[in-house]
C-alpha cells in the first residue's frame, strides 16, 4: 500500500494490519477531501467517536474510509477536547456522513460545525445528556437505577 | 444547535397547503408509520406529496434503539455475543460472525480450518434465511400472496438446522470469539444434505411463480431507480450496489473465514430497479447453496475451537478430572478472557451488505468500545433519493426492495 501524505495528517500507524491516520482536526475536511479525489477513497464506511473521559483530549473521532479501486480501508482518527467538543462536518464531502455524524451528536455530545440538520437521531428529541459517554450510566438517571 | 421536541414536531407535521387558486399544485403532508405493515419494523417517513407523486420523503428511525453498544461496555467479552445475536434478527449468525472475528483479530487468535468451515456454512444459511424471508414479505406486500408460504415453508427447514447445531431457531449464539460453540450434533450431514440438495429447484419455483406473473413484473421493473453516484457517496452495499453492477462483496474483495476456499460467483445485474434486486437476492440463494455444498463435502476434521486455554472453554471431560482445566475454567467463567489493548476494524458480508464492527480494547476484561456499522442504517440513508420523484403507489416496492431491518438499524 503506497504512503498517504498530506499535511493535515500528524502521525501514521500500522497495526494488526489496519492503518491508522491521526489527523488534525482543524483540516480534516480538507483531509478528506483529498483523499477521495486523489486516492480514491469514494466510500466513507462509518464515522463513529470513542470517549477517554476523563483524558484530555478526551474524545476520538474515528473515520474508516473505503476505497473499492484498489481495494483498501484506512482509519483516521482526530482528537477532539472534551470542553464544548466540535469538529467540522464531512457531509459536503460524503453525504453518508449526514447520519453518523448526527449519532455522535445525540450519542456523545459533539458538534459537527456545517452539518445540515444536527438533531438527534436515534434517542427522543427532548432526551438529556449522552448515553454513550463513559460518565453516563448504564442504566440511565431515571427511575433512581443510578443511586446505588 | 439544540432543536426543541415541539419544534421539530411542529416543522414536519405542518401541512403545506398553499392557499393560492385551484389550479396550483397542492402539497400534502403525509405520515407513514411508525405502525406501518410494509416497513416491517418501526420506521416513521414523513412524506410530501404533490398530486400522487412523492416531493420529499424523510426517515424517522430511532424507535427501536435498544441501546446494545452501551450495554457491550458493561459486560464481559463473552457476554457480548448474545447482544450481536439481537442487532439484526434475520442474520444473527452474520453479526456473531463479525464480532468473533474482530475479537480474534484483537487476540491475533488461529482459528482451525473446522470451525471456520463450520462458519462459512452456518453464514450462507442465515444468508438463506434472510433472504427467504425477504422475499416471501417483499412479494407479500406488493400483493403476490401465496409467495408468503413457499418461502416461509423452506425458511422452517432453515430454522429447525440452526437449532439442531446451536439448540436455538434464531438467537443462536454459535459464532464465538475462538471458535463456534459446540461440536456439529449427529446426522447433520444427512439433515443439511436433504435440505441443500432440494433447495436450488425451490428457487426455481419462486423464480417460476414470479416471473409468469405479468402483476409482478410491471410492479418492480423500472421501479425504485437510484444512482450508483447516489448510492457510494451514501454508503449504500450489498445486494442494492450489485443490482446496479458494481460486484463488490467483501467476501470476494476482502475473503474472511477462507471465503477465498470456496468457488462461487457475485451476482450482478445493471437494471437497478427493484426488479434487479430481486434477481440478484435469487441468484445469491443459489450461490449460498452452492457454498453450503462445498462447506459440507470439504468439511476437515479436527477441532472445532482454537486451542487457546486463556480464551476458549476447556472440555467438559477434562474440566472434571485436570486441574489445569479446572482453574482455566473458573478465571474465564467468573471474570472473562482479557483482550490486548488495541483496535479492529472488521467487515463482513451480511444478506444485507457491509456489517462492520469497530472494537477498542483497554486490555481489560469488558471491551471499552463496540461500534456497530450496520447496513441497514447506512442503506436508510437512501431512501430520500430512492422514494423522491415517485409515485406514492410505489413507494412499497421501493422500500421492500432495500431489505432493512429496524433493529439493525437503530441497534
Amino acid at each position: 500500500m503506497s504512503e498517504l501524505y498530506h499535511p493535515a495528517i500528524l502521525e501514521t500507524k500500522q497495526a494488526l494490519g489496519e492503518t491508522t491516520l491521526i489527523a488534525d482536526p482543524a483540516q480534516i475536511v480538507d483531509l478528506c477531501r483529498h483523499l477521495k479525489v486523489s486516492e480514491n477513497f469514494v466510500r466513507l464506511s462509518s464515522i463513529t467517536a470513542v470517549d477517554w473521559h476523563p483524558a484530555e483530549p478526551r474524545f476520538e473521532v474515528v473515520y474508516h474510509l473505503h476505497s473499492i479501486e484498489p481495494i483498501r480501508r484506512v482509519r483516521l482518527k482526530c482528537r477532539v477536547s472534551g470542553i464544548n467538543p466540535e469538529i467540522d462536518s464531512v457531509f459536503s464531502v460524503w453525504r453518508a456522513a449526514d447520519w453518523y455524524e448526527r449519532e455522535i451528536f445525540d450519542m456523545f455530545g459533539i458538534g459537527f460545525r456545517n452539518h445540515p440538520n444536527l438533531v438527534r437521531i436515534l434517542m427522543p428529541l427532548d432526551w438529556e445528556g449522552h448515553p454513550l459517554r463513559k460518565d453516563y450510566p448504564v442504566h440511565g438517571y431515571k427511575y433512581g437505577y443510578a443511586k446505588e | 444547535m439544540k432543536q426543541s421536541f415541539e419544534d421539530h414536531v411542529a416543522t414536519i407535521a405542518a401541512t403545506q397547503e398553499t392557499p393560492a387558486g385551484p389550479a396550483a399544485p397542492r402539497r400534502m403532508t403525509l405520515n407513514m408509520g411508525p405502525q406501518h405493515p410494509s416497513t416491517h419494523g418501526v420506521l416513521r417517513i414523513v412524506i410530501e406529496l404533490e398530486g400522487e407523486t412523492i416531493m420529499k420523503a424523510e426517515p424517522d428511525i430511532g424507535f427501536l434503539h435498544t441501546g446494545i453498544e452501551k450495554q457491550c461496555e458493561a459486560i464481559n467479552w463473552a457476554q457480548v455475543v448474545t447482544l450481536t445475536d439481537r442487532v439484526d434478527y434475520l442474520s444473527n449468525l452474520a453479526n456473531n460472525l463479525v464480532y468473533a472475528l474482530t475479537v480474534e483479530k484483537l487476540l491475533q487468535l488461529e482459528i482451525p480450518p473446522k470451525a471456520q468451515w463450520l462458519r462459512v456454512m452456518l453464514v450462507e444459511l442465515d444468508r438463506l434465511n434472510s433472504h427467504l424471508v425477504w422475499l416471501g414479505t417483499h412479494a407479500l406486500d406488493i400483493g403476490a400472496m401465496s409467495m408468503f408460504f413457499y418461502c416461509f415453508r423452506e425458511r422452517e427447514d432453515v430454522l429447525r438446522l440452526k437449532e439442531m447445531f446451536s439448540g436455538q431457531r434464531m438467537m443462536t449464539s454459535y459464532i464465538r470469539p475462538g471458535g463456534v460453540a459446540l461440536e456439529p450434533p449427529r446426522g447433520w450431514e444427512k439433515a443439511m444434505g436433504k435440505f441443500i440438495r432440494q433447495f436450488p429447484s425451490k428457487v426455481d419455483e419462486y423464480e417460476n411463480l414470479l416471473d409468469s406473473n405479468p402483476i409482478w413484473k410491471i410492479r418492480t421493473q423500472g421501479v425504485g431507480f437510484i444512482s450508483i453516484e447516489d448510492m457510494l457517496d451514501l454508503g449504500v452495499t450489498g445486494p442494492m450496489l450489485r443490482a446496479a453492477g458494481i460486484p463488490l462483496d467483501v467476501r470476494k474483495t476482502e475473503p474472511y473465514s477462507s471465503y477465498e476456499k470456496f468457488d462461487f460467483e457475485v451476482p450482478t445485474r445493471t437494471e437497478n430497479d427493484v426488479y434487479a434486486r430481486y434477481r440478484v437476492r435469487l441468484e445469491e440463494m443459489r450461490q449460498s447453496a452452492r457454498i453450503i455444498v462445498q462447506a459440507m463435502e470439504g468439511m476437515p476434521e479436527g477441532p472445532y475451537q482454537a486451542a487457546d486455554p486463556h480464551v476458549v472453554l476447556p472440555d467438559r471431560e477434562k474440566m472434571k478430572t485436570q486441574m489445569e482445566a479446572l482453574i482455566y475454567h473458573f478465571k474465564i467463567v467468573t471474570e472473562g478472557f482479557r483482550v490486548p489493548a488495541g483496535e479492529a476494524y472488521q467487515a463482513v458480508e451480511s444478506p444485507r451488505g457491509e456489517i462492520a464492527y469497530y472494537i477498542v480494547s483497554d486490555g481489560t476484561a469488558k471491551p471499552y468500545r463496540v461500534h456497530m456499522r450496520t447496513p441497514s442504517f447506512a442503506n436508510l440513508m437512501a431512501l430520500p433519493p430512492l422514494l423522491e420523484g415517485t409515485l406514492i403507489a410505489d413507494s412499497i416496492a421501493s422500500l421492500g426492495s432495500m431489505d432493512f431491518v429496524l433493529g439493525d438499524t437503530d441497534r
